[in-house]
């Protein structure tokens, strides 16, 4: 029985449903149409999740055949397996507590049916891309999810910055989805088929292989690996494809929360853990997978720790966190990325919800600077945003904790020859992430209120209806982690466990009290950031100031982000708008394509102008023709027949 | 008796004059009756194959273009009639609203 399908078709219905009467019929009940489907998709994924470790039942099935063109044949197919019910749970449980927080957050909104119809679209999207059994529908997914983001982001399109924010993170993606969809058809070529199976069965035949570009000779695994790997450094915006994140929070919260933390941006984590039997023929991509993990994850924190803008600090903290999980998969500890995914997915939707919460308070006040002492108005907010800081900084207990300890400790005792270097980048990441975390709170949520007169009036704490979906998700981010307790504390590490049969299990050398040292080390960084953050924040405030005033260029390369957009701006963005203004609109528009489109119609008008001369209007014209014509032909008659 | 080739030249001769009618007078009036006259010649040809060939079919195809020239005459007219009365004058040269 295929009882999974409910998964992804329930969200479908729900958008054909929300898209088709939403607009005349539901306007604001809307949202009950969309709750109720991702809450019956989440409860048939913890069914889902029941068979699979329990019932020990996976499965991967054809259900119909999608395209056929000689040898080359796709359908729509599923695999359910350890992961893909990791991900289903992650997907669904995360989608419906931030879809029923929608419904206090957009209320009132103009829209309010189109944002539940797309965010049922996204969702739909998001299971395919997941529950896929071969790379065209995982493709098929995440452009899906592409669509849907660009359309969330853009969700209030009157404003100018909203909709090109929008723009910008469809095009940066199609940067590295180029990238992923030649991928797709190396796979294609090289082993004649898409589906999951079949490709991965028969991957050691082309482990030796090579192919020769343009006279560089390329190992066709490394090649295959970094293709795909494009796709996820677009998607998950790692670097240098990081920049359309931040700008991403042009769109509602909870867009940011469900599609640019917890969900479409670890899609590609989720590829590249996927793909692992390709990605472990190529030590070469496995390198270059975890440096731009690591990098990433300290390069985003640094900018994290002096912006002033309250999404935008969560969202450079994403593109941290999801460095840490290619870190992980780059040292071959698939299981530990895909268990950060799925920590950080409840830390960090709770993170944003709490943020939107704050916005919700402050009318849509972003600037930190303008906030302060908020917890008095807003208590269940702030405990609950404390439970979140708490979690990503990495205290012991709680969800985020386990999954980045795992993380570093497989970085520095795996086998990779970076390992150690990625390690360090971690571990002063993490450091840096406890940092900015708390400097979040502490700048939101102490002192004393530094708003106008009119917003501190206007200050209070969220409905219910938000309140209860940040509580559970505070529980996800306490209790998230506890299924992955290393043995050294007692647990059992089961989902990496868990996970063993498609991820399989890194090797590891190194000895007890290393480990012990490695988790001494990540809870002396988590404790000293916050300690850094709380002497900062709440002791001496001048020395932000004087920091700036001193480190001013230093302080100035991290206010405005490394200059990457305007080096993009610079490199890219000109130079194609020069073109397309300079070539494209005066010469091949202006002179080539319009010359066609007016040349033709101006040749035939002036053709008949000439010859329009002949029909004068009077009849006797017209019978001398007649006449002519008829004695023309009658002599033609008896003269030549 | 009047041979065959009397008939022949007789209508060819009528018609034309019909067509010159046609193309050289400037009246309506004048223009409507030659192009009258033209049937009229066609008819006489036709009645005298019939006569010539004792067949019957001719004079009927003739009683048919007598028919048609009634109804060509009633509409013609009112035609020229509303003509006249809508631009005052029956000369066709002053007439040309169908100029491309």
């Amino acid at each position: 029985m295929e009882y999974y399908l409910l998964i992804p078709f329930l969200p479908l219905a729900a958008f054909i449903i929300n898209i088709t009467l939403g607009k005349d019929i539901l306007r604001n009940k809307a949202d009950w149409v969309s709750v109720l489907a991702v809450c019956g998709s989440a409860v048939v994924a913890i069914y889902t999740l029941y068979d699979v470790a329990v019932l020990k039942n996976t499965y991967d099935k054809d259900l119909y055949t999608w395209i056929v063109s000689g040898n080359f044949k796709v359908s729509v197919g599923f695999l359910i397996d350890q992961l893909t019910s990791v991900m289903l749970i992650v997907v669904t449980v995360c989608g419906s507590l931030i879809t029923i927080y929608s419904v206090g957050y957009m209320h009132g909104d103009p829209g309010y049916y189109r944002f539940f119809a797309y965010l049922s679209l996204f969702t739909f999207c998001m299971l395919m891309l997941v529950m896929g059994n071969n790379f065209l529908q995982l493709y098929f997914g995440w452009e899906g999810v592409g669509l849907c983001s660009y359309f969330l982001i853009g969700y209030w399109y009157e404003k100018k910055s909203a909709s090109d924010a929008g723009k910008k993170a469809f095009i940066v993606n199609r940067f590295g989805d180029f990238g992923f969809g030649l991928g797709v058809i190396m796979v294609f070529l090289y082993f004649g088929t898409l589906h999951y199976s079949v490709v991965f069965g028969n991957v050691q035949t082309i482990a030796h292989q090579t192919v020769n570009i343009y006279g560089y000779v390329i190992s066709l695994p490394t090649l295959i690996a970094l293709l795909l790997f494009c796709g996820a450094i677009g998607k998950s915006a790692q670097l240098p494809l990081h920049v359309w994140l931040p700008d991403a929070m042009e769109g509602p919260t909870p867009v940011s929360a469900l599609i640019h933390a917890a969900t479409m941006v670890t899609a590609g984590v989720f590829l590249v853990a996927r793909c692992n039997p390709i990605f472990n023929l190529s030590e070469t991509a496995l390198i270059v997978v975890a440096l731009t993990g690591g990098i990433t994850a300290l390069f985003a924190a640094t900018i994290g720790l002096v912006q002033n803008d309250i999404k935008r600090i969560i969202a450079y903290s994403t593109v941290s966190q999801l460095g840490y999980m290619f870190l992980a998969c780059g040292v071959g500890a698939y299981a530990a990325g895909i268990f950060h995914l799925y920590t950080h997915a409840f830390f960090k939707a709770l993170l944003f919800l709490c943020a939107g919460s704050v916005m919700h308070a402050m009318g849509g006040e972003l600037n930190l600077q303008k906030m302060g002492g908020l917890k008095k108005y807003m208590p269940w907010t702030y405990r609950t945003m404390l439970i979140g800081s708490l979690s990503i900084a990495g205290i012991p207990g709680l969800a985020a904790f386990f999954s980045k300890d795992e993380i570093l400790w497989l970085a520095y005792a795996g086998e990779s020859p970076v390992g150690k270097f990625v390690f360090v980048l971690g571990a002063i990441g993490a450091f840096l992430t406890a940092f900015y975390s708390f400097r979040l709170i502490f700048l939101t949520f102490h002192g004393k209120f530094r708003g106008t007169h009119e917003q501190e009036h206007h200050l209070h704490e969220s409905p219910k209806v938000m309140i209860i979906p940040l509580m559970l998700l505070a529980v996800g981010a306490i209790g998230a982690g506890w299924v992955g307790i290393p043995p050294l504390l007692g647990g059992g590490a089961h989902i990496s466990h868990f996970l063993e049969p498609v991820l399989g299990h890194p090797h590891v050398h190194a000895t007890h009290a290393e480990e012990w040292l490695i988790m001494g080390i990540s809870v002396l960084i988590a404790v000293s950031g916050i300690i850094c953050a709380s002497y900062i924040y709440l002791v001496r405030l001048d020395i932000p100031v004087r920091f700036a005033r001193n480190f001013r260029p230093v302080y100035n390369i991290l206010f405005n982000k490394y200059y990457v957009d305007e080096l993009y701006s610079f490199l890219f963005i000109r130079p194609t708008l020069w073109v397309a203004d300079h070539i494209l609109v005066r010469i091949t528009d202006a002179k080539f394509i319009e010359g066609v489109v007016n040349g033709v119609p101006k040749s035939i008008g002036d053709f008949s102008q000439s010859f329009r001369r002949i029909q004068t209007g009077i009849a006797q014209h017209y019978g001398i023709v007649m006449a002519a014509g008829a004695i023309f032909i009658i002599a033609f008659v008896l003269l030549f027949m | 008796m009047v041979p065959l080739y009397w008939y022949i030249v007789l209508s060819a001769a009528l018609f034309s004059v019909g067509v010159f009618g046609f193309l050289a007078r400037r009246n309506v009036i004048i223009m409507f009756m030659s192009i009258e006259l033209m049937l009229n010649a066609v008819n006489m040809s036709l009645i005298t194959f019939s006569h010539y060939l004792q067949d019957m079919r001719g004079q009927i195809l003739a009683f048919f273009v007598i028919a048609v020239a009634a109804a060509e005459a009633a509409i013609g007219l009112a035609i020229i009639i509303a003509l006249f009365r809508n631009k005052s004058t029956a000369h066709v040269d002053e007439i040309h609203e169908m100029q491309g």
